[in-house]
């Protein structure tokens, strides 16, 4: 800070008053804009924040304006002026002087503090579909809006005044449009229904304004193009929408046509302007066709004229019009159309100058990629990798990496492939790329002696990479007796080269080279004495490093004690992996955000991935290297507990499955979710989970096969949470059987803020299991990735039946089939009190019926489980022994899994 | 829109303006960083860059970088045009604008930005009725203070522009 008396201008009291006498307003004003200036110099400012309140109520403009400039740009929200400043706002929006107006409503788009939310949220939408208000006023009110839209949803009311803002789509003035477009594209993306109607306005608007001749449109033509802006925000209005409907979609596609054909006009100006403007409205309407992925047509020809770009003399068009193909390559109409710009973008590859527009090629190679091209490109891709700048190697791998694997034909061509990155690369290999080759290797029996035999050759090199040793290491372990009938690889010969790369490793690399020396001792008994003599080294059984001294100690005395049975038990060739999601393509995607990397076949793959990689306990392989007990070294073998999923070995010497570390796969659920699960079957509204972090509560509301389910998500802290995403999990299974509804929340979560997601629900046929929901963001430098169950079970969908004793039993005889019975008898969990046991019968949302069993002590129930299919009578009989403390539950419904399933529930909750 | 900086050839902060509410320190590490990676890169390069989540466009105007984040939906073409019309705003209205003016008139500077752009969206994109705006403004402050405001800063004839 610069102290008040350092700065000639200023006297000396920081508080702006000489003795008693305090400055007058056009002092204040000079010394506040001088503060102002020495602020933007880089300079912190402590003080004259009162005196730039002071000015907000001055009558003088420039006072005023001052003012507020000060309060914009150095006021956060510091509560304490806060209600100040509000109040100065207050005044000047009641004035009706429009330059006032302007000024505060500026201020509030300024700052967009939740405090000026809640004073301000109601009174702008007013102020906005006001008839007398000034087209000036309506403009700043919209964005205004929008910007505390943006920062606190929940404050701005929906209403009438919702449908008045549509129609300022039509308004004569173009600024008007133009501010008003920017507010609806952003309620509309939250509230699709209730703006449904600005579609066919859009269209409309747009096409009258591509159609208009450069001259009519006046001061909103920019450098010969009609209304550039207003024509984006239209046509990215309409990408929150779908296809609209026949009448309105002939228009559109007439609007997209024309811009399509203007863009193949002569240019009407050499200025970079013109052709920049008129550009930006093409590749606006081509994000469109991609977005409505529905007119072949249009595709093509976008993709033909994003091909003309590509070898533009202007960099930037070369640069968006590679990311535009990106997605286009993703549409199966396009697809081929893309391809054929291959030569071009491999071209690019090489001489393009600049590195951002070489990273765009090779995207959209990857993104063209498929069975048919797929050698040239990874060919292509790895050529380019010898020369890539540093800081895109690792995606080229991962890349490379995924291309191989995914369109490999020939699993030969796929270990060449990653031996060859590992050559070219190998810094950049990451430990995701070199486990994916030997889960593959492991998984498929074709390929397993074509890569022992290429890895013995590529060990070969005088230096080679360490994570070619890892892989070799690894694969000779497993596979090496493939090979050693060839006397160029015999058994001593592959130990030897192995060995002779021991040395120049690190740590893990030669904990694995280990656990590869004793896989050999099983491999080929004619060795065993060779590696025992290695292993009984000093510089083996004294290790300074006490992983490789206990991996030492403990494969000599294994390979000593262990009849030949038991070795070969114990160091039994790996079992095949589970199929799961490619790490690497998780790795990516966290790396280049989910969009990039998403085609038409990975959007299908990744939601059964999600499935797949869900809260399964990490592969018993993974807690080899974690328990430091003796017996849990052998590979993962044997009696191995379930390692709890917590920070990754230290030693990651092993193969280790990094599918439960890697912070994209979900989390597996949080302690105690069971529990908070259980008790949110008999109630519906509390709190799910909560950490130091996070609290997630719930409220939910429940009609026939139907519901709502409020999440909330709570911020503990005072940081933000950055790429918050929520995302529910349900397998193929569930899916069939519940549909599930939601929208994305917004992905940052201020500190001490809550946000609502709402889970639209429907019951399409009964259901056992129980969505999983993963959340996933960043707080502060660390990924955090939680997931819990989310208490939607069967029971919700119960609708209670009274009926009388007679006609209970009438029915329930009626369900005398062996199949629609269940019966559970358990001990008490809970004491056992009558009235907390009817309330559990209720909250459960079958019918309590009194007096229907001749039993007092017993309970019954009866209700109807309604789902979109059929509806399923329920009958219950819960009957209570206090002496034992148990209970006998009998379950009668018309179909078992029904049955089976609401037993499971209700047998938890006593 | 996220955020606008205008920084100089030497990495001076000239203005800025922010559409997120971020935190001090973070609009300091923000501004160390792109005016850094900006500034780094060669004339010839394209205009855009990703970093971080966001899309950077630059431009650059004589000495002066104009440089804005805007997210991954929105359009970067539209966006260097945003910077375009705002230089010529500041042009119109400071008669050649030289980094200079936007110095010494920084309120000026501001004032202009907030009547084109408002909350990260383009609010008013003819430049007649931006200036007849700004002009009003300044007629009122005639009026108050009946002292005349010098607008271009003399001594520096050349426009940004015309670089």
């Amino acid at each position: 800070m610069l102290p008040a008396d350092e700065f000639s201008a200023f006297p000396a009291s920081p508080t702006f008053s000489v003795g008693d006498k305090a400055l007058d307003g056009y002092s204040k004003k000079k010394y506040v804009c001088k503060l102002l200036f020495i602020f933007l110099l880089g300079h912190d400012i402590d003080f004259g924040h009162m005196e730039a309140v002071n000015l907000l109520s001055s009558n003088r403009y420039t006072e005023k304006q001052i003012g507020y400039l000060f309060i914009s740009v150095l006021v956060n929200s510091n509560s304490e002026l806060i209600r100040l400043i509000n109040n100065a706002i207050k005044n000047d929006l009641a004035s009706r002087n429009p330059t006032f107006m302007g000024l505060a409503l500026h201020c509030i788009a300024n700052v967009g503090s939740r405090e000026m939310a809640e004073a301000f949220a109601g009174e702008i939408p007013k102020i906005l579909v006001a008839g007398d208000t000034m087209d000036s006023v309506k403009q700043s009110a919209a964005l205004c809006l929008l910007r505390l839209y943006r920062t606190s949803p929940d404050l701005v009311p929906m209403g009438d005044w919702t449908s008045r803002v549509v129609h300022l789509l039509n308004d004569q003035h173009l600024g008007v449009v133009t501010a008003a477009t920017s507010l609806i594209t952003t309620l509309a993306q939250k509230n699709p229904e209730e703006f449904k109607t600005s579609v066919s306005l859009a269209v409309s608007r747009l096409s009258r304004i591509v159609t208009s001749a450069s001259t009519d449109l006046q001061d909103y033509t920019y450098y010969f193009v009609p209304a550039p802006w207003l024509s984006v925000k239209l046509l990215r209005l309409l990408q929150c929408y779908p296809p609209p409907d026949p009448a309105v979609r002939g228009r559109l596609t007439e609007c997209l046509e024309t811009i399509l054909n203007k863009a193949q006009e002569p240019p009407k100006s050499k200025k970079v302007q013109h052709s920049n403007a008129k550009n930006a409205v093409l590749f606006e309407a081509i994000s469109l066709i991609i977005h409505h992925d529905s007119e072949p047509n249009l595709l093509v020809r976008a993709c033909n004229q994003l091909g003309q770009f590509l070898q533009h003399r202007e960099t930037n068009l070369r640069y968006l019009a590679l990311e535009s193909m990106c997605t286009l390559a993703s549409s199966e109409f396009s697809h081929e159309a893309v391809k054929t710009h291959i030569e071009t973008v491999t071209n690019a590859l090489k001489t393009e100058r600049d590195v951002s527009v070489r990273q765009r090629a090779v995207d959209l190679l990857y993104a063209m990629c498929d069975r048919s091209n797929a050698q040239q490109i990874v060919a292509e891709m790895l050529s380019y990798l010898e020369t890539a700048d540093y800081s895109i190697r690792e995606e080229i791998v991962l890349k490379v990496a995924i291309l191989a694997e995914k369109y490999a034909v020939d699993y030969t061509w796929y270990v060449d492939t990653i031996l060859n990155l590992i050559r070219i690369a190998g810094d950049y290999v990451s430990e995701e790329v070199w486990y994916r080759v030997i889960q593959i290797v492991i998984n498929r029996d074709d390929v397993q002696g074509y890569a022992a035999k290429t890895v013995f050759e590529a060990l070969q090199a005088p230096a080679c990479h360490e994570n070619l040793v890892k892989v070799g290491g690894y694969i000779l372990g497993e596979f090496g007796n493939l090979i050693a009938g060839d006397p160029r690889s015999s058994p001593l010969i592959q130990f030897n080269l192995l060995h002779s790369k021991f040395h120049l490793c690190s740590v893990p690399t030669r904990a694995l080279l280990l656990s590869t020396y004793i896989k050999f001792v099983n491999l080929f008994p004619e060795v065993k004495t060779t590696i025992q003599d290695v292993l009984r080294s000093d510089s083996q059984l004294k290790n300074a490093d006490v992983e490789l001294q206990q991996r030492a100690v403990e494969y000599l005395r294994l390979s000593t004690v262990a009849s030949t049975d038991i070795l070969a038990t114990v160091l039994e060739e790996m079992p095949p992996f589970p199929e799961r999601e490619s790490s690497i393509l998780a790795k990516l995607k966290k790396k280049k955000g989910p969009s990039t990397v998403t085609d038409l076949e990975e959007a299908k793959r990744e939601r059964s991935a999600d499935i797949n990689g869900g809260p399964e306990p990490a592969p018993a392989s993974a807690s080899a290297t974690s328990t430091p007990s003796p017996s849990a070294d052998l590979l993962g073998l044997g009696a191995a507990p379930p390692a709890p999923v917590g920070p990754p070995p230290s030693s990651g010497g092993l193969l280790v499955d990094v599918f439960s570390d890697s912070p994209s796969a979900v989390a597996p659920l949080a302690p105690g979710s069971e529990d908070n699960f259980a008790r949110f079957v008999c109630k519906n509204n509390g709190v799910l989970f909560e950490n130091q972090l996070l609290q997630i509560g719930l409220k939910s509301e429940f009609r026939q096969n139907l519901g709502r389910m409020f999440i909330f998500y709570g911020n503990k802290t005072s940081t933000q949470f950055l790429s918050f995403t929520p995302t529910l999990i349900c397998s193929d299974d569930l899916r069939a059987n519940l549909s599930l509804q939601t929208k994305p929340v917004d992905p940052t979560v201020d500190g001490g803020a809550q946000v609502q997601q709402v889970v639209n629900i429907e019951c399409v046929s009964d259901f056992t299991e129980a969505p999983v929901l993963n959340i996933q963001f960043r707080y502060g430098g660390t990924f955090q990735n939680v997931s819990v169950k989310l208490p939607i079970t069967l029971n919700k969908f119960f609708q209670p039946t009274e009926m009388a004793s007679q006609d209970f039993f009438q029915r329930w005889k009626q369900l005398s089939n062996p199949q629609q019975e269940v019966q559970n008898i358990f001990k008490a969990k809970h004491p056992m009190d009558t009235e907390i046991t009817k309330a559990k019968i209720i909250g459960f949302g079958s019918a309590l019926l009194e007096e229907v069993d001749p039993n007092p002590a017993n309970f019954v129930g009866a209700g109807i489980i309604h789902t979109k299919t059929t509806q399923i009578g329920c009958l219950l009989r819960l009957e209570p022994n206090l002496q034992a403390q148990m209970y006998r539950l009998t379950l009668r419904t018309s179909k078992e899994t029904v049955s089976q399933r609401l037993c499971e529930l209700l047998s938890e909750q006593f | 829109m996220q955020f606008m900086l205008l920084f100089s050839r030497q990495g001076k902060l000239r203005l800025q303006k922010w559409y997120v509410p971020l935190s001090d320190k973070e609009k300091k590490k923000i501004t160390r960083e792109l005016v850094q990676t900006v500034l780094a890169r060669k004339p010839k390069m394209c205009s855009f860059l990703e970093w971080r989540d966001l899309k950077i466009v630059y431009k650059r105007y004589a000495s002066l970088y104009f440089c804005c984040a805007i997210e991954d939906q929105d359009n970067e073409l539209i966006t260097l045009e945003i910077i375009h019309r705002y230089v010529e705003l500041l042009d119109k209205y400071f008669g050649s604008v030289c980094e200079l003016d936007i110095i010494f008139n920084f309120e000026k500077a501001y004032f202009i930005l907030d009547e084109f752009l408002l909350g990260g969206e383009v609010q008013e994109t003819s430049k007649k009725n931006v200036l007849k705006a700004i002009e009003q403004a300044d007629l009122l402050q005639e009026k108050t203070e009946n002292m005349y405001h010098s607008r271009s800063f003399i001594g520096c004839k050349k426009s940004i522009l015309e670089y």
